[in-house]
């Protein structure tokens, strides 16, 4: 008997389940947020989960978008990179979502493109990243090494009169191609090849005496020395505290770190890396309405007075706001006219100045160098006089110089090479 | 009905199901059925019909098939011969990697950067030729061989050094466990030529049949199942035969299996390189399913998830193991949406719970029920009355 | 830089003894209090130029200023721009103080404070300064630490500097210093082939950088044409190269030993689980975790004494971590008598839980444990060797830990019992020993050192979910190595592991380092199983 009653529950609920989201889908404009929340990613990916939270309920406050209201779908893939391409699927294809904003890493982002890609979906990436990509399927709202390495190496070199460089990284893509970039770049303005360290270490790595004594040796050589770092996450906090021991400071070799944010910064004793030096697009610290509304905003909705505001969150906000301008545009969520409209648009920054989607689908934005400070935000101490357009492929690595990306007509090609007028990596 | 006697009647049923060559052939018989139907609800129906499969599950259910596999190569190891491996993940990744180079070849020059020479993670950190370990990849008889060969001789080196000093239990899985880290570490390296922790990703096609293509993957599904079922059988005809009973002797009395005149070393030896090549297939016919390979995979934490499958499912049976590894898995899609804080807290207590309370697994309680069936129908004492714990002679799949 | 340099002529001026004809004042120094007034309006550049002229203006009194300038305590008060020193005391209040007689002020509300803002160049402005008051009014440390950092820069006007300081009275450890400056000087200027042979032996053999610097300059220079002066200064630079060569091979010593004595702390709780019990704990990585945690929650409740919170961490971190031990094993490891692969995975799922569990408790995020002031900062021996404290303490740490260790197991009567359980359960319990309650204590014991290491490691890397998860691996190759069973052979065993891994990174990077120890490791425990030290008799089966 039981049984019975219990299958015809089950029948009903399904039932029922699918009806209303049947009804559901017609009238709501559905939001995939693609992030980690459980796992190693997850420290840095809930805080982009919950800002597009915040950025739907915004925007359903304001009446939505098109009529309808937007409804947010988010799945966990658990910092496991195949899971994140059959999430994607899933998002795509069983919940029909009509945008998606996720992942971090860059090895989440390769494993989800070509999901994304077969499936025409249409993607918002949030995080800084190698470059060296442009899909017609995703807008890369982070910046590219050309608008975070080579103004801090530019900074550097003209208001610090660096001389020598330490390219330290961790071991993967993004500090790989970075410091090929940032090598290129500085034998490009005469730097000699013994002057420039270049240093790789593994993901969590903690011991690092070595490694700093090596850069002291390198840096006692008479000229003014700087480290340029790539290095992730949790490895940070044993290397500035090591540099602090062995009696580095920031004023004899500073660091200008690429990957070091107010986030990463509020679970540490900053007090060993106070005017050490971070390249962003975005200061929670820096002074303007519509920043000081963000934070405010933030510090709202999650219910915590402490909580700070990053880089890649105000990357998901602009990107998330163009989204939304460019479905009013084009009257309608298909992936194919919201993709034309988007570029072009344009959307203020929270620090001042305005936003471009480029025909590249990466953003022309301004570049900032923040000294770190004791309470854990930072002191801008340089800014771009103009917004930077964001490079999809370097101009200086070899293999990509000759590569641009345009994704308006007649070129519509992510890897278009203006040596052989051809779109590389296609059929012919 | 209550739940009791349904268990008993499931018990019942469960007791035929038993009989060493007729039950595990039900097993075999519900995968490819299942399978079967599935791919052609997913081929033939249309897209809006209420019994179409949509690829998601298709490929879901290859990624479940090819864990199950894996899970079953650890329990003929572990289950049967008291060797436990936590290290095995190292195995199924290399498969992976030998397949991914063998599909990220296939590209050609349809990369982003036209370079039908290298990969594209190649063209950008400047590498001027392929490396050496590479020629040979694009031809899939090559890769296949590679993909076997190479863990294979891995499995064989370590065994036959494991082994002949007779390393065993606790040192044994430490061991494997220092293994599976150390390659880790070493994909980790960019320098190794095989992506650095991006892996190998952006397949285009498999022996000329395009990936994103449905047909492919139903028929990359199927291809599991039937490689599945063919590795079920080829392992539950090794351990029904002679050599199975002396590798369960070496599991129970290694000692004295040795005083019996048995070059015990050299059956482990064997084992370890069989259930090693089983997990390599699982490797490669994973990969171009999910379309990612990272060194992620020869994490220690992801094998050491493998025992854990195969010791919920119940080890010392083959299809314990291929049942756990499902059950584990879906739980897991299941939950890790539903609550992502909660499924480490299930997972863990999983652990516990099954090691203390259930060291037979879900096969175990079944099997409880079975013998009691079997026992009420024909009258008969079982030898196993009184032992809670596997013992010697027990090598029905 | 040219900014420096005129800053430092104008102070050299200004220091200088009267009756030189450059002791003038500038007529138009303003006031010191006239300058203090502007500070807290000041932008960071209008701050420089302020900072410069109070230099000049107030000269040496100006150094508490600096001072506390350079280690951001500076505030100024709200409502009436008062510059004041804030530091936090024990309780976290913020007491000021006032800068330039150290009188004790009223504690401040956070609010009616502003922070005088500072950056590098600032800083670095700010360091300079201070070393040019050192010189003339330090004490002989500062003034020797001073003109170290003038070696850098031997400009005329510098080397003034020097010379006043000399004449002022200096130490002979400043002395020979200055004489090296001399030295430098005499080699850079001299054309007198003799006077610049004798400055090159002065300078042989000294390990400051600006000598190798300058030596190696001279060698690649293509207009010194002087073949004896350039043979002499390969000569000493090659005297250089060999002290330098050899202090890096003591500073490598002491990073893999510093190293191994993380590995050990690490490992050494779980060479009692494992070595003497035969228990396989995955979750010891989770003991340490809670260590490291209980090192945080213990800064957060006295957060004005933070100078011995480790201290206190220690006792405390022993407890926690034993107490969560003794509570696996009563509910756990009880039940798993004998199967030690089982308990293997029970443990593994334990530490899964043990994992999420203080993810929800205190957030996936690191938490911010502090370094206190004594575990700071290096211990210099010369200009290319320096031992970093917190290594060199938790060297010390963990040797003490060991010792102690080692006294409980040999002469405690705790120790007594565990060993007879280790060596035949059946026969300690027939002669009275309660094995369950030794079974329980022991394993309390090996998880309370893993909680101890804990609040060491909690000093060196990030306080989080996973910290653990790094260590495991490791320690248990370590135990491995060393022989099961054997607690001086975790100790050769943490020590050479690290050892072999620091000098080997030179060669191979970090990574392909830990790999090789790795790979040389699974060869090792191959051809011995029972590691380096064997256990031997009846227990060995």
């Amino acid at each position: 008997m039981k049984l019975k009653k219990f299958v015809a529950g089950l029948a009903f609920a399904a039932g029922t389940s699918v009806i209303s989201s049947a009804v559901l889908a017609a009238e709501t404009i559905k939001v995939g947020v693609l992030h980690s929340l459980s796992g190693t990613m997850a420290i840095s990916e809930t805080t982009l989960k919950d800002t597009v939270l915040m950025m739907v309920d915004e925007q359903n406050r304001k009446g939505g978008l098109l009529g309808k209201k937007l409804e947010a779908v988010v799945v966990d893939p658990a910092s496991d990179w195949p899971l994140f391409a059959e999430k994607a699927r899933e998002l795509l294809t069983k919940d029909k979502v009509d945008v998606i904003f996720g992942c971090w890493t860059s090895v989440s982002r390769k494993s989800v493109l070509p999901v994304i890609e077969e499936l025409n979906g249409l993607m918002f990436y949030p995080v800084q990243y190698e470059g060296e990509e442009s899909s017609k399927n995703v807008f890369y709202t982070g910046a590219s090494p050309n608008q975070q390495a080579i103004p801090a190496v530019d900074y550097l070199m003209s208001d610090l009169e660096v001389e020598r460089w330490v390219l330290a990284g961790t071991d993967y893509v993004y500090p790989r191609t970075t410091n090929k970039i940032l090598e290129a770049y500085l034998e490009s303005k005469g730097v000699a090849k013994e002057d420039i360290l270049v240093n790789y270490t593994p993901f969590g790595h903690s011991d690092w005496q070595s490694i700093v004594s090596d850069i002291k040796k390198f840096g006692s050589a008479g000229k003014k020395t700087a480290v340029v770092s790539t290095i992730n996450g949790d490895a940070n906090v044993p290397f500035y505290k090591e540099l602090a021991n062995q009696g580095v400071s920031s004023e004899d070799i500073p660091v200008v770190a690429f990957s070091v944010g107010e986030e990463e910064l509020s679970g540490i004793d900053t007090g060993p890396l106070v005017g050490h030096l971070a390249a962003w697009n975005y200061f929670q610290g820096i002074d303007s309405e519509a920043n000081e509304y963000f934070v405010q905003q933030w510090k709202k909705f999650i219910g915590d007075e402490k909580r700070v505001t990053n880089d890649p969150m105000e990357a998901t906000y602009i990107g998330f706001n163009m989204w939304a301008k460019a479905v009013e545009k084009a009257g309608t969520t298909n992936v194919d006219a919201v993709e034309q409209a988007m570029i072009g648009i344009e959307f203020p920054n929270l620090t001042g100045g305005v936003a471009k989607m480029n025909k590249n689908h990466h953003l022309s934005k301004p570049v900032f160098i923040g000294e770190i400070q004791d309470n854990g935000q930072f002191e801008v101490v340089w800014a771009t006089d103009d917004v930077v357009a964001g490079d999809a492929w370097s101009d200086f690595l070899p293999g990509s110089k000759d590569l641009i990306a345009d994704w308006t007509a007649p070129i519509k090609c992510g890897n278009y090479n203006t040596e052989s007028k051809a779109c590389s990596g296609q059929a012919k | 009905m209550n739940t009791l006697s349904a268990l008993r009647s499931f018990g019942q049923w469960f007791a035929e199901f038993r009989q060493p060559g007729r039950g595990s052939s039900w097993l075999v018989g519900i995968l490819l059925l299942v399978t079967l139907t599935m791919s052609a609800a997913n081929l033939l129906l249309p897209a809006d019909s209420p019994l179409y499969v949509s690829t998601y599950t298709i490929t879901l259910m290859g990624k479940y098939l090819c864990f199950a596999m894996l899970a079953m190569a650890v329990d003929i190891i572990w289950g049967y011969c008291g060797i436990l491996s936590l290290g095995h993940g190292a195995f199924f990744a290399l498969g992976g990697y030998g397949m991914g180079m063998y599909l990220m070849r296939q590209i050609g020059d349809r990369g982003v950067y036209g370079n039908a020479d290298l990969p594209d993670f190649m063209v950008f950190l400047n590498w001027q030729e392929l490396p050496w370990f590479w020629f040979g990849m694009d031809q899939f008889w090559f890769a296949v061989l590679m993909a076997l060969l190479v863990p294979g001789l891995l499995a064989f080196g370590f065994g036959w050094l494991a082994f002949r000093s007779r390393v065993t239990g606790v040192y044994l899985s430490i061991m494997t466990q220092a293994l599976t880290y150390a390659l880790m570490l070493a994909f980790f390296r960019n320098e190794m030529g095989f992506g650095g922790n991006n892996g190998l990703t952006d397949f285009k096609d498999i022996l000329g049949f395009d990936l994103q293509a449905d047909g492919t993957r139903v028929a990359l599904l199927l291809a599991t199942t039937l490689l599945l079922v063919l590795a079920f059988l080829s392992s539950r005809a090794i351990v029904q035969s002679r050599l199975g009973r002396v590798i369960v002797a070496v599991r129970d009395a290694e000692a004295r299996a040795r005083f019996l005149g048995y070059r015990t070393e050299h059956y482990k030896v064997w084992l370890f390189v069989y259930s090693a090549l089983i997990a390599a297939v699982a490797g490669m016919l994973y990969v171009p399913q999910v379309g990612i390979i990272n060194p992620g995979e020869f994490s220690p934490l992801n094998s050491i998830e493998v025992v854990v499958w195969v010791a919920v499912g119940g080890r010392g049976t083959l299809y314990g193991a291929i049942v756990g590894a499902l059950l584990v898995n879906y739980a897991k899609t299941r939950f890790t949406a539903l609550m992502p804080d909660a499924w480490l807290f299930a997972l863990g207590a999983l652990f516990v719970i099954v090691t203390v309370y259930l060291p037979r697994g879900l096969a175990g309680i079944f099997e409880r029920f079975a013998v009691g069936m079997r026992r009420e129908k024909h009258g008969e004492k079982s030898w196993r009355e009184n032992s809670g714990q596997l013992s010697a002679g027990e090598v029905s799949a | 830089m040219k900014f420096l340099l005129h800053s430092l002529w104008l102070v050299a001026a200004l220091l200088l003894p009267a009756g030189s004809p450059l002791a003038q004042t500038p007529p138009t120094a303003p006031a010191v209090g006239e300058l203090l007034q502007q500070i807290p309006n000041a932008s960071l550049k209008k701050t420089g130029e302020l900072v410069q002229q109070l230099e000049q203006a107030g000269g040496a009194e100006m150094r508490p200023l600096f001072e506390a300038m350079l280690a951001g305590e500076l505030y100024a008060v709200k409502e009436s721009d008062k510059l004041v020193a804030v530091t936090k005391d024990r309780a976290g209040r913020l007491v000021g103080r006032e800068i330039f007689n150290d009188r004790k002020l009223a504690a401040f509300a956070s609010r009616d404070l502003k922070k005088i803002r500072v950056n590098n160049r600032l800083r670095s402005q700010l360091r300079d300064a201070i070393a040019r008051i050192d010189l003339l009014h330090g004490s002989e440390e500062q003034q020797h630490a001073a003109v170290l950092s003038i070696l850098d820069d031997l400009s005329s006007q510098n080397m003034r500097l020097l010379r006043s300081a000399e004449t002022a009275g200096a130490s002979a450890q400043v002395q020979e210093v200055i004489a090296l400056a001399d030295a430098m000087v005499q080699l850079r200027d001299s054309r007198v082939l003799e006077e610049r042979l004798a400055a090159i032996e002065i300078m042989s053999g000294r390990l400051e950088a600006p000598v190798r610097n300058q030596l190696q300059r001279l060698l690649n220079d293509d207009g010194e044409q002087e073949v004896a002066v350039k043979a002499a200064a390969q000569k000493a630079l090659d005297k250089i190269a060999g002290r330098v060569e050899f202090y890096g091979q003591m500073e490598q010593l002491f990073f893999g030993l510093s190293l191994g004595s993380v590995l050990l702390l690490a490992a050494i709780g779980l060479a009692i689980t494992f070595g003497v019990m035969g228990v396989i704990n995955m979750a010891h990585g989770e003991m340490i975790m809670l260590g490291a945690y209980t090192t945080y929650v213990i800064q957060q409740l006295m957060p004005g004494a933070i100078e011995y919170s480790l201290l206190l961490a220690v006792p405390a971190a022993f407890l926690v971590s034993g107490g969560v031990g003794v509570l696996i094993e009563r509910g756990v490891i009880r039940h798993l008598q004998g199967r030690p692969l089982e308990t293997l995975l029970a443990t593994f799922g334990l530490s899964l839980i043990l994992q999420q569990a203080v993810r929800s408790i205190f957030s996936p995020l690191n938490m911010q444990v502090v370094t206190p002031g004594w575990m700071s900062g290096s211990l210099v021996i010369n200009p290319v060797f320096s031992l970093t404290y917190n290594r060199l303490y938790i060297l010390l740490f963990a040797l003490a830990v060991f010792a102690a260790l080692v006294a409980i197991l040999k002469k405690s009567s705790l120790g007594l019992n565990v060993r007879a359980v280790s060596q035949n359960r059946d026969m300690a319990k027939a002669m009275g020993v309660r094995t369950e309650l030794v079974d329980a204590m022991t394993f309390g014991l090996g998880s309370g050192i893993a909680g101890v290491a804990g609040v060491a490691l909690s000093q060196l890397t990030n306080v989080g979910p996973n910290l653990g998860q790094s260590y495991i691996i490791d320690s248990f190759m370590v135990v491995v190595f060393g022989g099961v069973g054997n607690l001086l052979g975790t100790l050769v065993g943490g020590f050479s592991l690290g050892v072999a891994n620091k000098f080997l990174e030179p060669a191979t990077g970090a990574v392909l380092a830990n790999i090789i120890v790795l790979v040389c490791l699974i060869l090792f425990i191959q051809k011995r199983p029972k590691g380096l030290f064997p256990q031997r008799g009846r227990a060995a089966e």
